[in-house]
């Protein structure tokens, strides 16, 4: 059973949208740029989620969700010896991309932004989704993989769309070669574990050696 | 009886949701219902009996998604034959009273239409084609489009079964909780553009239970002169100990939906998480009411994908700078296809205050069709204002009006035999509103009566057509006051007495009235004011002339349409001298240089107005903009200043161009500059790091040809060939769409050999990109400009 979760603004990281935007510091902006950029985003953001949780097991490199199986060394090395995984879909919708394109055309500044507070919004939203799993099912999550990531192949997305239904349920969509429509969108598996995680610092097992924010995530 | 007898004297009972039914029976998660039509008749047989035994009049075909995006034509077609089957059979089956009726259902293609996603708006009445010419060929009576929460696809739905069958077509939406639908449309709109195609009903179903939707319902209530039709769910599912479970009951369902049918819902019925239980609760409740009258509403309202305009007391801005009468750089744009110019005007007079504009791109060089088209399709993405379609080409009003997102004014229809049948049945099949002009065979009549006389036959000559008068908002035409003393005020007597004596819209170009005379402002802001004390509903203007906007203020303020004078005193900030506008950003820097560096358009605009008063274009583009651009250029690359930073100096950089280009419109030619191909590659619709080279490339001089995202290879190579351009810039940004720009490349290199291949893109590397045979990997958008240049510079010294 696919079940949708509608969330209002989720907590907003300006250092997050700074990062994505390419700059280093607030200051970076011109005084009242990136406010008014925010004014003009925030209100067309709307937070969706659909999930389910499956029964799981990982055998070599499969991993069996029970109504679809994924080959990936990467993805069975994350989920472990986990017995249940939640595979969501999340979208802050398409808002923001009318509002990408729009400043694409007249302010390339703002688009990219704006498209950066999109960037934030959307990972933001995952985490909270997260947390409430967490607290719903009584467990900690492995960190979320999602399609692309390390040997996961992309095509995992048509597995994910149809057993979600995504389209019906968020509006979210799959483009032919893979991509989503709404773009600020995340696909995602989670597995269940009982052990905290903590917080990995992504850049321990990023490889890009000149990073202007190396260290700093 | 047909459906639509019934439907007149009857409320009619739908059935309920399929899908919670068909997994208790065991369909695994990801798996195609479609296909149990065929696998397990018997399931779906005994489904739809069962609703026809709880008292539904309409089952609809387990065809949700049957379409031919997820099957091929040979399965669609067994698909839909098993599906239609299985209800007849149901039909027969049930003992139950009552007429019955067999819906083709039809639901979203879970694809996004173009530009948000990838689907073409044809591709899509195409798919959509095919699964109702099934549904009409194996006999079903209706035809149920549900669950659309997007208006385009909804149109392009419609417009498939409006033009491959007959049957009645009932369209029904699912909004959420914000009461829109997921690519903005409010419920208003919905009606508009679902009235103005000749739906049969319209309304609501899925998203959440009877009382969530009974805001929504009773806004279309409030407006829709057709039937209209709720099938909500049983209300939000839940997870209870890892079941599913809705939260609200059978008999809340039909009490709560009883409440709505009192009110006016003329078709009831269940989606998600409803069974039979629930269908028979809510037909136990018809059968105690009777249905109420259906009140033909006569409000004149206009669409865009989002929003609703409707004609009332509130006077209508039609902003009408999208139209080259008169303007030598806006046919430089349209010359050079330079869309962007288009959508910053529209984007402007949004801004400016317009509610409705109107779009004009005819000009004897240009394929009026193709640009009508591609403009409606750019502005439509961005901005979301109801437009006017503006053409005497009724090849071009057609195209544009099929590939609107709503319900457009169009601009427009005249007394003239030839007029009329040509524009009333465009307006018939794809809906809108329309400018009426009063003239005819015999010319502009030069008295009101004569003016009146026309509008009458040309509301007789609608009627035939089934155009309602509230779709019609006649021009009782401005003439130039200069020439005949007494043209305004017959202009105005005319529009007096068909707004009072016909009960008719109307609107007017007010410009026209002061041709010839000086300061035209005086003369425009009076007559406009006098126009709308004599009636006048929407008038074309100026948005960005002061002096209009001053008196369309005043005159709301005035008239008590302005609460507290709140819009008026927030206008008058703005009322001041143009000056103070230019320099609003109030940064201290005192030259164009500055301005550009420090990113200022409007500033940098500011100052070339003056420099060009003595400087030649030539050396302000060398001595003034080229330096500044360096300079930041060279910080982006010691990271001294960072990505956003180099694309405001970017935009006041092309400011300042803008000013050399309207200046020089008439002696500027782009066969001086090199040629640039840009795209994102075909699959990939991200384009945001394509528009930054572009507007980089642009400030450098080169004459950037912009063919968009998600470009097939041949399109890039053809645009290549015909224009033997020297570079081709590639995007792309995920793995799978490196593919498609390899494949580019493959083409590029046996049909255009000469040119040099620039590619970036997230996922790019300096390997990858040699690999796949690219000229040159750009990390970011100045290395990319510094490329071309060199390039540029080796062949052929001091272009710029």
């Amino acid at each position: 059973m696919t079940f949708i979760k509608a969330y209002s603004a989720p907590e907003l990281s300006r250092k997050e949208i700074l990062r994505y935007a390419g700059c280093k510091s607030e200051t970076d902006l011109p005084e009242g740029f990136l406010e008014a950029c925010l004014n003009e985003a925030l209100p067309v953001f709307s937070y969706k989620v659909c999930y389910s949780v499956f029964d799981m097991k990982v055998k070599d490199d499969e991993c069996d969700f029970s109504a679809f199986k994924v080959k990936s060394k990467d993805l069975a090395k994350n989920l472990g010896s986990a017995k249940n995984a939640v595979v969501f879909a999340a979208t802050v919708g398409v808002g923001i991309d009318r509002l990408i394109s729009k400043y694409g055309e007249i302010s390339p500044s703002k688009a990219v932004t704006i498209a950066a507070i999109g960037a934030e919004r959307i990972e933001s939203l995952c985490n909270t989704f997260c947390e409430d799993i967490k607290r719903e099912y009584k467990t900690e999550l492995k960190p979320r993989f999602s399609p692309g990531y390390g040997d996961l192949s992309l095509s995992v997305q048509k597995d994910i769309f149809s057993v979600l239904n995504c389209q019906k349920h968020i509006g979210l969509t799959l483009v032919d070669s893979m991509l989503m429509s709404p773009t600020k969108s995340v696909t995602a598996i989670a597995g269940f574990t009982e052990k905290p995680q903590g917080n990995t610092k992504k850049c321990e097992i990023c490889e890009n050696k000149n990073c202007l924010y190396k260290g700093d995530i | 009886m047909n459906f639509c007898d019934f439907l007149r004297d009857n409320i009619v009972c739908f059935d309920g949701g399929t899908g919670t039914l068909l997994q208790e029976k065991g369909l695994a998660p990801g798996e195609l219902p479609e296909l149990w039509n065929i696998t397990h008749a018997d399931i779906i047989t005994g489904i739809h009996k069962a609703y026809f035994d709880a008292g539904s009049n309409v089952v609809c075909t387990n065809t949700f998604g049957a379409n031919t995006l997820k099957f091929s034509d040979g399965q669609l077609d067994k698909i839909i034959n098993a599906a239609i089957e299985n209800a007849k059979s149901a039909a027969k089956e049930s003992k139950a009273d009552g007429e019955k009726f067999i819906a083709l259902d039809i639901g979203p293609s879970g694809k996004l239409l173009k530009p948000l996603g990838d689907l073409d708006f044809e591709d899509a009445v195409s798919v959509y084609a095919k699964t109702v010419k099934l549904g009409v060929k194996y006999g079903a009576d209706l035809i149920l489009i549900e669950t659309m929460n997007d208006s385009y696809e909804t149109k392009a739905a419609l417009l498939a079964a409006k033009e491959n069958s007959d049957l009645p077509v009932i369209v029904s939406n699912a909004y959420g909780e914000d009461g829109k639908l997921l690519t903005g449309a409010e419920p208003q709109a919905m009606v508009a553009l679902l009235e103005g195609m000749g739906v049969t009903a319209l309304g609501a179903n899925c998203s959440a239970g009877p009382g969530q939707l009974s805001p929504i319902i009773e806004e279309i209530l409030n407006i829709a002169s057709v039937p209209v039709i709720l099938k909500p769910n049983a209300g939000l599912p839940k997870s209870v100990g890892g079941k599913t479970v809705y939260d609200v009951t059978p008999d809340d369902f039909a009490s709560e939906i009883s409440a709505l049918i009192k009110k006016g819902v003329r078709i009831a019925g269940g989606c998600c998480g409803t069974t039979p239980e629930y269908i028979k609760a809510l037909k136990k409740e018809i059968e105690k009411l009777s249905p109420v009258h259906i009140e033909k509403k006569s409000i004149t309202m206009v669409s865009s994908y989002a929003k609703t305009v409707k004609f009332s007391s509130e006077p209508i801005l039609i902003g009408e700078r999208i139209n080259p009468t008169g303007k030598k750089r806006f046919k430089e744009a349209l010359k050079a296809n330079d869309i962007n110019y288009i959508l910053r005007e529209g984007i402007g007079q949004k801004e400016k205050g317009a509610h409705i504009l109107d779009v004009n791109v005819g000009l004897p060089e240009i394929d009026e069709v193709l640009t009508l088209k591609n403009a409606v399709s750019a502005l439509q993405a961005v901005v979301d204002l109801p437009l006017q379609i503006d053409t005497s080409n009724i090849s071009a009003m057609e195209s544009a009006l099929r590939i609107y997102n709503g319900k457009a004014l169009i601009n427009s229809v005249n007394g003239k035999k030839e007029s009329t049948a040509s524009v009333f049945p465009l307006v018939k099949k794809y809906g809108g509103a329309v400018v009426a002009l009063t003239l005819d065979e015999s010319g502009i009549p030069e008295t009101a009566s004569g003016r009146v006389k026309i509008a009458k036959k040309i509301l007789a000559e609608a009627e035939k057509y089934g155009i309602d008068k509230k779709d019609i908002i006649f021009d009782t035409l401005a003439l130039t006051v200069s020439a005949d003393k007494d043209a305004a005020k017959v202009t105005l007597e005319a529009a007096k007495i068909i707004k009072e004596e016909l009960g008719c819209n109307t609107s007017l170009g007010i410009s026209n009235v002061s041709f010839g005379l000086p300061s035209r402002e005086a003369v425009n802001s009076l007559f406009f004011a006098l126009a709308l004390e004599n009636g006048l509903t929407a008038a074309i203007i100026n948005p960005y002339s002061a002096e209009m906007m001053k008196t369309y203020y005043t005159y709301r303020a005035l008239k008590g349409l302005d609460e507290n004078f709140e819009e008026y005193i927030a206008a008058a900030e703005n009322f001041g001298d143009v000056k103070g506008q230019v320099l609003q950003d109030g940064k201290d820097v005192s030259n164009l240089k500055e301005a550009v560096i420090k990113g200022l358009s409007g500033e940098s605009g500011g100052y070339t107005k003056e420099l060009i008063k003595t400087m030649s274009p030539l050396d302000i583009v060398n001595k003034e903009i080229i330096p500044a651009l360096n300079k930041v250029g060279e910080d982006f690359e010691a990271k001294r200043v960072y990505l956003p930073q180099l694309l405001m100096s970017a935009e006041a950089a092309k400011a300042a161009f803008e000013v050399i280009k309207t200046a020089v419109a008439d002696t500027q030619s782009h066969k001086t500059k090199e040629t640039f191909i840009i795209a994102t590659v075909k699959g990939d619709i991200h384009d945001i790091g394509k528009n930054i080279v572009k507007l980089l490339l642009e400030n450098y001089g080169f004459n950037v040809v912009d063919l968009g995202k998600d470009v097939l290879p041949q399109v890039i190579v053809e645009k290549t060939i015909e224009l033997h351009a020297p570079f081709v810039g590639l995007s792309a940004l995920m793995t799978t769409t490196v593919e498609a720009m390899e494949e580019t490349i493959r083409l590029l290199r046996k049909s255009a050999p000469w040119c040099k291949i620039v590619v970036g893109g997230a996922v790019l590397t300096k390997d990858y990109a040699e690999k796949i045979g690219a000229d040159k990997y750009a990390k970011d958008a100045m290395e990319a400009v510094r490329f071309a240049q060199s390039e540029k510079g080796r062949k052929c010294k001091n272009i710029i």
